[in-house]
């Protein structure tokens, strides 16, 4: 069944923000709501968003009322460094369990769950096989508040799972993701001036490049593909070989006895290692990330890939640091410019309405009030594009022969221009 | 499917137990993920990463440079030099195709793994890289971690070989006798310790590749330990402290001394598993597991026995 009207929580969150983006250039997909506690991030033409508490109580009418037939958890708290440990547990364990019981009920519409989930799920400890895959559980207990949470989320998902058998649900477990405009604490890790280490360790890496976490979720909302799936980019790094990567020299500072009490002071210091970092760190983690590709995804990138896109960035970041505005969300311009009815031109809505229900205006402005000559002087100056876009208003409106046999002769001239090789009409 | 071998173990189609025709499918390894319904595993191999020719290393941590870099120093001058290491049956190594090489095990810081390698790299016709299964505590030590998967060492985990084995088709080394074997005394040298839980035997069922057993002599004289340091394991928190003629006394690098005795590999005939789900039997895995145990030791005896000088062969 496709998925017409999707609710995306954590519209706020990096990647709910990217993933609306994506889905509001789907015509198929007929509304986007996206809920969450913060404002979004990003720059929305057609998602609606509805502000909610923390704990999302009352999700329910909100899937309800819409008739939301998938919904998309982005929000998944994977990095201790971002929040405290009881707003990032309320988030993940109890924010999981309302969304949850909003997508349960009778005659409920939901016919697909999607939970964003992290490889946090496996840890990292000394005797893990190299490739985890997505059957084997978490061979220790959870040592870090962000791990507990991540587990018991996932628990809850899977209780859901069980309960609604006619639901797909897919759980995507994402490995560390890279890319410019993520920020997490692995980023800010490497964009120090040297990649800090532990003494006598050389953890594998795998990474999986922000585009293709997007990428992961849409493939995800398109097909019917329940169950648990590891998306982690190909190739598995040594934490040497990201250093190399990125053009940075690798300092074993971190000592290998002793290294939470280091990590509290490099904290002190303005550098942020949470205690989750701190075990992949020193044994590093790997998945195996076939079942994925099995399910018919492509990945855009590899893990090598992934870093040296990073490494571009941060080459270019001090250059265009201070160029970009950053998106604020104004409430009620943006609703204006969704539901007034004075709205007409200008508005994104109404732009894209008129595009897919009018047909384009003229293509030159003025155009109606130009006599035949002064058009047929114009043409020479114009791309083959915006050619045969005249040449179909002409048609539609006025159909004057002359205009309509030089815009022809124009266009074959610039055709045999670009079977020559030369690109620019006359 | 390869036709039956003749090495195939006799005694093991006509045991009283279920033939294997009758078993059913194995269930796959590892409790499902509770709830989610787990995807049928169709055969993965085919979406296994591709080789990126820029990468150091491999994906499991292999580094090229560093094992060149050790191979052509310190085990080329072990190898040849002092240990003058002498190979039978190199032929048993399969040029193609997984392939798990089990051997005997001893020294404290056991020499035997390095040499199979080298062995393989320097006499084989087709020379195809090794990995050594070892311990998880190295992954745990300092120096260690970051070392031993540069030249090729992999964790013994269950997961690990499979992978090896089944998806990427590459030759395994374990010692099933593990610690036990590298904790025994000089007394006891050549007499095989148990061999785990035929794990071993487990996984070349499951991956269907063929047990090559390993037999090797002069990694007990080369290494002996008179006896265990108790006191010192303690104090350390290292797995085990031997004593041995160069440890603890002359320091970590003790270790690393050996005694020039002369080294002798002999690979036996492969055991084939054809058959799928061969593993689901745990009688036949355990039955298996001694066979092997028996013609390594057999092979151990009768090279100790025609050999005239623990120096010279």
């Amino acid at each position: 069944m496709p998925s017409e009207r999707i609710l995306i929580t954590g519209l706020s969150t990096y990647w709910g923000g990217r993933l609306a983006q994506a889905l509001e250039g789907d015509p198929s997909v007929d509304a986007i709501i996206g809920v969450d506690n913060e404002e979004p991030s990003v720059e929305l033409e057609r998602t609606e968003y509805v502000k909610v508490g923390t704990q999302h109580a009352l999700l329910r009418r909100i899937v309800e009322a819409a008739e939301i037939d998938t919904v998309v958890d982005t929000r998944l708290v994977t990095d201790s460094a971002t929040t405290s440990p009881r707003k990032a547990h309320e988030n993940n364990v109890i924010g999981t369990m309302n969304i949850l019981a909003a997508c349960t009920g009778e005659g409920s519409a939901v016919r697909k769950v999607i939970f964003k989930s992290s490889t946090h799920f496996y840890g990292s400890e000394q005797d893990d096989p190299a490739f985890f895959d997505e059957s084997m559980g978490r061979p220790h207990p959870p040592r870090t508040p962000i791990e507990r949470d991540i587990l018991e989320a996932e628990a809850s998902v899977a209780e859901f799972a069980d309960r609604s058998p006619g639901v797909s649900v897919t759980v995507l477990r994402f490995a560390n993701v890279l890319g410019p405009a993520v920020r997490t604490s692995h980023i800010d890790l490497f964009s120090l001036p040297a990649v800090p280490m532990i003494l006598g360790f050389d953890p594998r890496y795998q990474f999986v490049h922000e585009d293709d976490v997007v990428h992961a979720l849409e493939h995800t909302i398109q097909r019917q593909r329940p169950g648990v799936y590891n998306v982690a980019a190909d190739g598995v790094l040594g934490l040497t070989e990201v250093a190399g990567l990125l053009g940075k020299p690798y300092v074993p500072i971190l000592p290998p006895w002793g290294t939470s009490i280091a990590a509290a002071v490099a904290r002190r210091l303005g550098m942020a290692i949470p205690p989750e970092m701190l075990a992949q760190l020193r044994f590093g983690r790997g998945v195996d990330n076939r079942r994925n590709k099995a399910a018919g995804f492509e990945y855009g990138y590899t893990s090598r890939e992934a870093v040296l896109a990073l490494a571009e960035h941060l080459r270019l970041h001090p250059l265009l640091r201070s160029s970009a505005e950053p998106y604020r969300y104004e409430r009620e311009v943006e609703e204006f410019l969704r539901w007034s009815p004075n709205v007409r031109n200008g508005s994104r809505r109404a732009a894209v309405a008129d595009r897919q229900d009018l047909g384009a205006g003229p293509p030159v402005d003025h155009y109606d009030d130009l006599r035949p000559d002064e058009i047929v002087s114009l043409i020479s100056s114009l791309e083959p594009q915006a050619l045969r876009a005249l040449r179909e208003y002409e048609d539609g409106h006025h159909a004057r022969a002359a205009v309509i046999g030089a815009i022809d002769s124009a266009i074959s001239r610039s055709q045999r221009g670009v079977a020559k090789g030369g690109g620019a009409p006359l | 499917m390869r036709a039956p071998h003749p090495a195939r173990i006799a005694g093991m189609a006509d045991s009283p137990r279920t033939p294997l025709s009758l078993r059913e499918q194995p269930v796959p390894e590892g409790a499902p993920a509770p709830g989610l319904p787990a995807r049928q595993q169709d055969d993965l191999r085919r979406y296994l990463p591709g080789v990126e020719p820029e990468r150091e290393l491999t994906d499991w941590g292999r580094s090229e440079r560093v094992e060149g870099l050790m191979d052509r120093t310190l085990i080329e001058f072990y190898y040849r030099y002092w240990f003058r290491t002498e190979v039978e049956g190199i032929e048993n190594v399969p040029a193609t195709g997984g392939a798990l090489l089990v051997s005997n095990h001893s020294g404290a810081l056991p020499p035997d793994a390095p040499m199979i390698g080298k062995a393989i790299r320097e006499e084989h016709p087709r020379p195809r890289p090794l990995n050594i299964t070892v311990e998880h505590f190295f992954k745990g030590y300092p120096g260690f971690s970051m070392l031993l998967p540069k030249i090729g060492c992999v964790a013994a985990h269950p997961a690990n070989v499979h992978r090896l084995l089944y998806d990427e088709g590459q030759l395994v080394l374990v010692f099933p006798e593990g610690r036990k074997g590298t904790e025994k005394l000089y007394k006891d040298r050549y007499r095989l310790r148990r061999f785990g839980r035929g794990g071993f035997v487990e996984a070349a069922m499951r991956a269907r590749t063929p047990i090559v057993p390993v037999c090797v002599v002069g990694a007990e004289e080369a290494q002996p330990v008179f006896a265990q340091l108790k006191l010192l394991k303690k104090l350390t928190g290292l797995i085990y402290t031997p004593l041995t003629p160069a440890f603890p006394h002359l320091g970590p690098l003790g270790m690393l001394a050996y005694l020039p005795a002369k080294f002798k590999l002999r690979f036996l005939e492969p055991i084939h598993f054809e058959e799928e789900g061969m593993h689901a039997d745990k009688g036949l895995v355990q039955t298996t597991a001694h066979e092997v145990r028996a013609r390594i030791q057999e092979g151990l005896f009768d090279m100790v026995s025609k050999r005239q000088s623990v120096w010279f062969g």
